[in-house]
């Protein structure tokens, strides 16, 4: 049993000197961390924490950029024994007017206690403050002075207990960001320690990562887990990886890194986007195992890639999948290292009308299942039906887990919380069957989309919307759609209006992209606006996503792509 | 530079977009509006590199250095 705070002075004890995370920038060189310098810098997060009366327990949230200042003000957060939740930080793109909208539903739910960001955001978070809400501090990062009193070990996060809290995640959006899993200590370690065995973590190992840190799968596997188990971390930025996807290659090359993690899309964008000047001198042949999770996994991504990349040294064993989730801190299943994920032929239509997952009949259209792997050894797995019972192998039904790595529930939110087990099981709102031990995620009960690994709720869209001149309330509808080539959902809307003339139709569709765009960072693909009663109701008058869906693929199909 | 305008159009329409009859104004914003989000800008510099042979480093993949269809084309054309 240990707690962040003593286990990130047990690494600094042993070796001060040994590099913890290099940081990496755009245009600029690399800056490595050592423990030393981690302790010091988070030491004096820590110290101005104390200094602005905020307790152990307190929640602050951090809105910055990729850099020094979020991690020594995370890891600052954490010795004095706060509860740090790393928030998006507010992209060129996105109106500041939303970006307030949600920093107030965060506020709102989530209680923090201190904000802390640069001095020229401070005027922007403090329009989000309202008289007598629960902020009593916004610290300035780069007002942040380096304390001279070292002796860490009298700082208030070691008096935490392992079953104490120790982070918020959150996902994104008006609705992710009132829906903040709470994590202990020991949950992390109980997740660090069976994922580490699964791996085969040893010292030799180097993560290289561009993974965004206000997302699970960024913050534990391309974070947390580097960091307190001593594995040294390349670290760069979301921004400039998505500019420069090269840049994963050629840090892998450099540093030899031996684990990444990546959303499915990313396996397409690396295949398509790196120009073949940027591979000179690159060796991937370091690479041990590019773990896949966060949104559906598919084969074809992953021959596409490796077809991409193997005459730079990367092997196909490489490749491997992982089903996870923030509620489980990360890693819920795993594929076994050192050969490839199961794949198999199934038939197409049975999956979509029996919810069966069985070998095609010859001539019949099929599609290729790839594996998420086995449950990881402190889980517990089953597929359930709608009243919980089991369901046989082969058969879709829920996804539900127990394990010793579960969240302590949604911060504030016992509502949330008591509707998300059932029996003692966490429903993780996913469908998927097991086979022979191997589990397969094939599609989610819950309406979220998934866009390049980020969870996105169709109704924070739909709200959008509403807000377009011309379009009224409760009448569009988003859903996803899954993209062959991005190897990744893109989102679809359609949004009915008084109006039939085509003209006005396409200044609407022009505004509400436009207008979603800017307050959701998600970037629609396809905007259809539609006469009156276009649009699929149930008979409670409630948006029906799967039939409008449906409907909107089958006349893509009537009309081609031209009026997409 | 006359038909370099339309070719980025046409991209630009047809494969971020997917509204080929959308028209695009030669100074309407592209990045800061929203209308081209960073992974399509990505497409974007790869189409203009492949088309016109002019490179586009990612370190200006941003709305300082174009912003829309005129500045883009200048860009290009300078460096032809």
């Amino acid at each position: 049993m240990t707690i962040f705070p003593e286990r990130l002075q047990a690494l600094h004890a042993r070796t001060p000197e040994r590099v913890a995370v290099v940081l990496q920038f755009s245009g600029l060189d690399d800056v490595p961390v050592t423990y030393n310098r981690l302790l010091r810098g988070a030491n004096s997060y820590a110290r101005t924490l104390e200094r602005e009366g905020i307790g152990p327990g307190d929640v602050v949230v951090l809105i910055l950029q990729h850099g020094e200042d979020l991690v020594y003000s995370f890891w600052g957060a954490v010795l004095h024994g706060a509860v740090p939740s790393i928030m998006p930080f507010l992209t060129e793109k996105l109106s500041p007017e939303r970006y307030r909208a949600d920093l107030s539903a965060l506020i709102s739910v989530t209680k923090p206690a201190a904000i802390i960001t640069y001095s020229e955001f401070e005027a922007e978070v403090r329009t989000a403050l309202r008289e007598g809400d629960s902020v009593r501090s916004v610290i300035i990062a780069d007002r942040i002075e380096a304390s001279s009193d070292l002796n860490v070990a009298s700082l208030k996060g070691f008096q935490r207990r392992p079953e104490d809290i120790v982070l918020l995640q959150h996902s994104s959006g008006t609705t992710g960001l009132q829906k903040g899993v709470a994590l202990s200590h020991q949950a992390v370690f109980n997740q660090l320690n069976a994922y580490g065995r699964t791996l085969s973590l040893s010292q030799e190992d180097v993560i290289v990562s561009w993974l965004p840190l206000y997302h699970d799968m960024g913050l534990i596997a391309g974070f947390l887990m580097p960091i307190l188990t001593g594995i040294p971390l390349v670290l760069m930025s979301p921004f400039d990886w998505v500019r420069a996807p090269y840049r994963l290659m050629q840090s892998v090359s450099k540093y030899r890194g031996t684990l990444a993690w990546l959303p499915n899309f990313a396996y397409n964008f690396c295949t398509q986007k790196i120009r073949d000047r940027h591979l000179e001198g690159v060796d991937l042949s370091s690479w041990r195992a590019i773990i896949n999770c966060s949104e559906p996994v598919r084969w074809e991504s992953h021959i596409a890639f490796y077809n991409r990349f193997r005459h730079h040294g990367l092997k196909s064993e490489v490749l491997q999948t992982s089903y996870a989730m923030a509620e489980n801190v990360f890693a819920v299943t795993q594929s076994r290292l050192g050969s490839a994920p199961v794949v198999e032929e199934i038939d197409r239509e049975a999956l979509m009308s029996e919810r069966v997952a069985r070998s095609p009949l010859e001539g019949r259209p099929s599609m290729k299942m790839m594996s998420s792997g086995r449950p990881l050894d402190n889980v517990r797995l089953r597929v359930i039906d709608e009243i919980g019972e089991d369901v046989p192998e082969r058969v879709i039904g829920e996804v539900a887990i127990q394990s010793d790595c579960l969240l302590m529930g949604y911060y504030n939110r016992p509502d949330l919380t008591e509707k998300s087990f059932r029996d003692g099981w966490y429903l993780t709102g996913d469908y998927g069957y097991i086979h022979a031990g191997e589990v397969f995620v094939s599609g989610r009960k819950k309406d979220m989309i998934i866009v390049g690994g980020k969870n996105v709720y169709p109704q924070d869209l739909e709200a959008l919307t509403y807000e377009v001149a011309g379009v009224h309330s409760g009448r569009s509808v988003a859903f996803g759609l899954f993209d062959e080539v991005q190897g990744t959902e893109e989102v679809v809307m359609i949004a009915e209006v008084d109006s039939e003339d085509p003209a006005e139709h396409q200044r609407i569709a022009d505004a509400i992209r436009q207008h979603v765009t800017r307050n959701s960072a998600i970037a629609l693909r396809y905007v259809k606006v539609v006469g009156p009663r276009w649009i699929v109701k149930t008979s409670s008058g409630k948006t029906a996503r799967s039939a409008n869906k449906e409907k909107f693929l089958r006349e893509l199909e009537n009309m081609g792509i031209e009026e997409k | 530079m006359s038909d370099i305008m339309p070719q980025l159009s046409t991209f630009i329409r047809t494969s971020i977009l997917k509204q080929p009859n959308r028209a695009i104004e030669p100074g309407e914003p592209l990045i800061s509006s929203g209308l081209i989000d960073s992974f399509s800008l990505m497409d974007l510099a790869l189409f203009v590199e492949d088309t016109f042979g002019v490179r586009i480093e990612d370190t200006e993949l941003n709305a300082d250095t174009f912003d829309n269809l005129t500045q883009l084309a200048s860009l290009i054309e300078s460096r032809k």
